[in-house]
């Protein structure tokens, strides 16, 4: 590892002025595509999620042509599809004291003092405009009886501004981003490449000029040629190998950037979710989230004595530690998500855990539905408590709920600037996949705020000035480039099917799973660190000598599909530890027991590491070279997070 | 950890569109009942790996239920014996030692087969792109409180916009009719304040475009409520009847 001091290679571009000027202000000062020529633009998005899926649509509404590629075999089920309590907006509708001021110091302070103050501002104040943009388009938002919308609480605030569609705000924003998107394939703006795989970033005289995707149904390697790339492929907690995304959620469009030279900032700020259903066999494919709005109504406790087999039901109420309301009395059980999740590894950790295994606490309704009734409660969280009860095959109207953490979402991404563009000029990185909003923490409900922020309303802007600014010359897919990487991508395809070895590729991602889930997990600390860089290096020496790919290239063939996946995260896992350990202090999803204050809270160490953490591929992750962008906070005074 | 059981599987397989195809019998071992059904694919994918045959090609992503990507004909039901559950949340308990278990595609004229139990519907993103939404641009929105929504107005559509496109509806359809997905999708906006400027005229593009795609016509069966994951109701159906004729008379 070769350390930089504060990179050149870094211009954050963060515009000057107050905060609360500095997006209007760059909006009128930043250049623009008159209507015309915008059809003579060429822009490749990739991924149909929030991000993408706005970004595609806003893009074909002004005029730009657009390509849109997806892996799954529509845009409507990307996994934004998923998310499930709600969408942070600070429209004080409650009249409770919310503001955008109050949402942009909340998700800094939640974020622990690691996210970029300009970029926050600026998703609270458009927080609001997506809103109204949703329910133009016929989201149904819950409603109060006279007509208006309704809000519910998330954790880390003390306001309540999260809206919400059931538990399937994921699905209804994304189906409103998806119907505005058909709308644009129907106009002819947008063309649709569904069961596309992007393995590759086209570079063309410095600027990111194509992709290179798999036909994912006869395996054909095609090329596309445009003006700029917007790369919205999402996060990559499945290098955990069980996490709460989607089978095919995954980290290779981000990493075949990075490895073209895009930096990937802060790779080990990380979050695990509290409140999972707890992992029951060992040929589990996936975990389930259970929404954090549950935590409004639902009480997090564990029996006071270790190894208590009684019934929950039968454990009365002096026999119960409700260690969140104990432990952080202002917060009580909306305390931020990684401060719920390591209380209850502590927990579990002291032998206080319930379910088979252990590794469980209880998530108990028996209050809420004393106070407002089983009906008001399936109304809020009906389709919860059913996917619960179809996967546990138990009821939690009445037995708690059994949660545990598990790996769901991944803060670091590639770096970008105000303008989400990386460091690779015409490579820009939307929601999930980039790292700019949510500093070492998310709070709930905040990334389907910035999935739609960033589609909707920043990147119409930010892209305008990217293609007015540069004179791009013509390219076609013929161009040298093209044909360049896309044998490198046919010759990688080639080899991972001619090793023909013993070991499976499950078994492999399995494998890396288990070393970053003990090692570089929730906990971690020097030696653990250590020791998974070395484990993964060995596995992935392994993977390449060892790995059995079946079928041929020239088919719908997931093991391939998969196998290309696994390859990308023993190099990625590795990255991650490597940025994890040289992190010397603790922050939000980032935890070195090392560092850490006597009543076990994250430690920071502002004086050394108030940076981003912005990584350089050099041919191999253990050699990568590390940027930093130093973090400045002009408006949030820095201080150590009490949610007590 | 429970007993695990045996299954025999009789699966579709299929090499690609338009290719023969057949039933083939394997035996699956060590299945756990709190496995997904998925997830007893995947362990049967892997005994065929390591055998070095070719894995049963099929569909999934969340695994969870709400993006409708996966979808099975078992021991033909679509998405399986459980009532309001897709393919992947169908657990294994559902099943006994010994059983045996026929796995088909979702079978319909406008869901051409991919390969095994893979299969195209991308007419079902066709008839959106028809209509199914409403024309307004990034940017352009009023005030969200400025149009006040009932709640039950609100909560109805919500009923019908929980679709997930999974596809069961034509699945299990005698004339293969996308009717109940259709009319999700008209209902919702049928109910909202936002829907009504182009109501008539989506009505009408939808279901053209939804017989266009070689999708049959209802003929009240009621199958595809009785497999809708989501418990859609075929009152959407009636409503988008009502609102077509109305669309039509209007002309």
């Amino acid at each position: 590892m070769t350390i930089a001091t504060e990179s050149r290679a870094l211009d954050s571009r963060i515009p000057s002025g107050p905060i609360e000027t500095k997006w209007e202000q760059h909006k009128f000062d930043i250049k623009l595509v008159a209507p015309a020529n915008k059809r003579k633009f060429t822009v490749i998005v990739v991924g149909t999620g929030l991000a993408g899926g706005s970004a595609a649509a806003s893009l074909g509404e002004l005029g730009y042509n657009v390509l849109n590629f997806c892996v799954q075999d529509s845009p409507r089920r990307a996994h934004s599809v998923a998310a499930q309590g709600g969408i942070n907006a600070a429209k004080n509708y409650q009249n409770d004291g919310d503001s955008v001021y109050r949402l942009f110091y909340d998700t800094v302070k939640g974020g622990d003092f690691r996210a970029r103050e300009a970029n926050v501002y600026r998703l609270a104040e458009l927080s609001v405009n997506i809103i109204d943009q949703c329910v133009a388009q016929g989201v149904p938002f819950a409603r109060e009886y006279g007509g208006t919308l309704a809000n519910r609480s998330f954790g880390g605030a003390q306001v309540s501004r999260t809206f919400y569609a059931r538990g399937q705000t994921g699905q209804q924003l994304l189906l409103g981003a998806y119907s505005s998107l058909m709308r644009q394939v129907d106009a002819g703006r947008v063309k649709m490449f569904e069961r596309r795989e992007m393995l590759d970033l086209v570079m063309v005289d410095g600027h990111a000029r194509g992709i290179v995707a798999r036909n994912l149904v006869n395996g054909e390697i095609e090329s596309y040629a445009g003006d700029a790339v917007v790369l919205c492929t999402g996060g990559y907690t499945t290098v955990f190998f069980l996490s709460t995304n989607a089978v095919n959620s995954n980290a290779t469009a981000i990493w075949r950037c990075h490895k073209r030279g895009a930096f990937f900032a802060n790779p080990c700020y990380t979050q695990i979710h509290p409140t999972c259903i707890p992992q029951v066999g060992t040929g589990q494919s996936k975990l389930t989230l259970m929404s954090e709005s549950l935590r409004n109504d639902g009480r997090v406790w564990v029996p006071k004595n270790k190894g208590d087999k009684r019934r929950p039901a039968d454990i009365p109420e002096e026999d119960r530690d409700y260690y969140l309301e104990r432990r952080y009395p202002a917060f009580g059980n909306l305390v931020p998500r990684d401060i719920a999740s390591r209380a209850a590894k502590l927990v579990c950790d002291e032998g206080y855990g319930v379910g088979p295994t252990g590794f469980a606490v209880y998530l108990d309704f028996k209050d809420a539905i004393q106070r407002l009734g089983a009906a008001v409660v399936r109304e809020r969280y009906g389709n919860l408590f059913h996917m619960y009860e179809e996967i546990i095959g138990d009821d939690p109207y009445h037995s708690p709920m059994m949660i545990y953490p598990a790996p769901h979402y991944a803060m670091g991404g590639l770096w970008v600037d105000y303008n989400l563009m990386s460091n690779v000029p015409g490579l820009h990185v939307l929601g999930e996949a980039n790292f700019s909003d949510h500093g070492a923490n998310r709070l709930g409900a905040s990334a389907l705020m910035q999935g739609l922020a960033d589609g909707y309303f920043v990147i119409p802007y930010t892209l305008g000035h990217y293609l007015a600014s540069n004179k791009l010359a013509p390219v076609s897919t013929s161009h040298d480039a093209f044909k360049e990487a896309v044998a490198g991508v046919k010759a990688q395809t080639e080899k991972l099917l001619s090793i023909k070895g013993k070991t499976t590729v499950k078994d492999f991602w399995w494998r890396l799973g288990r070393i970053m889930w003990d090692n570089v997990g929730m906990a971690r600390t020097r030696d653990s660190l250590t020791r998974a860089i070395s484990e993964i290096r060995t596995l992935r020496e392994e993977f390449w000598a060892d790995v059995n790919v079946s079928g041929i290239a020239a088919d719908f063939n997931k093991t391939l599909e998969f196998a290309g996946r696994v390859a990308d995260y023993l190099e990625l896992g590795e990255l991650l530890a490597v940025d994890a350990l040289h992190r010397e202090e603790s922050c939000g999803g980032h935890f070195r027991e090392e560092y850490q204050t006597s009543d076990g809270e994250a430690l920071r160490n502002d004086e050394k590491f108030t940076y981003v953490a912005a990584w350089e591929y050099a041919g191999d992750p253990g050699k990568a070279a590390l940027h930093k962008e130093p973090l400045t906070f002009e408006n949030i005074k820095i201080a150590q997070r009490s949610y007590k | 950890m429970s007993k695990t059981i045996s299954l025999i599987l009789d699966v579709w397989r299929q090499p690609g569109p338009g290719k023969p195809g057949r039933l083939v019998r394997y035996t699956v071992n060590g299945v756990s009942p709190e496995m997904s059904f998925l997830e007893m694919l995947d362990q049967l994918n892997e005994d065929l790996t390591k055998k070095g045959e070719d894995p049963v090609a099929f569909d999934s992503d969340c695994r969870e239920g709400i993006c409708g990507t996966c979808g099975l004909v078992i021991n033909g039901v679509a998405h399986g014996p459980k009532a309001a559950c897709t393919t992947c949340e169908l657990r294994m308990r559902a099943f006994r030692d010994g059983d045996i278990i026929t796995i088909e595609p979702f079978r319909a004229k406008a869901f051409p087969i991919v390969k095994d139990l893979v299969v195209d519907r991308g007419a079902f993103d066709r008839i959106i792109a028809s209509g199914g939404y409403v024309s307004m641009n990034a940017g352009s929105a009023p005030e969200a409180n400025s149009l006040p929504v009932g709640k039950d107005m609100a909560e109805r559509a919500m009923d019908a916009a929980v679709c997930i496109g999974c596809g069961a509806c034509v699945a299990a359809c005698p004339n293969a009719s996308a009717s109940l997905f259709v009319s999700a999708k008209i209902s919702q906006l049928a109910h909202l304040p936002q829907g009504q400027p182009e109501r008539w005229r989506r009505v009408k593009n939808m279901v053209e475009r939804m017989d266009l795609e070689g999708f049959g016509d209802c003929s009240n069966h009621g199958e595809c409520e009785a497999v809708c994951p989501k418990e859609i109701s075929i009152m959407n159906i009636a409503q988008m009847r009502r609102d077509w004729v109305k669309a039509v008379l209007q002309d």
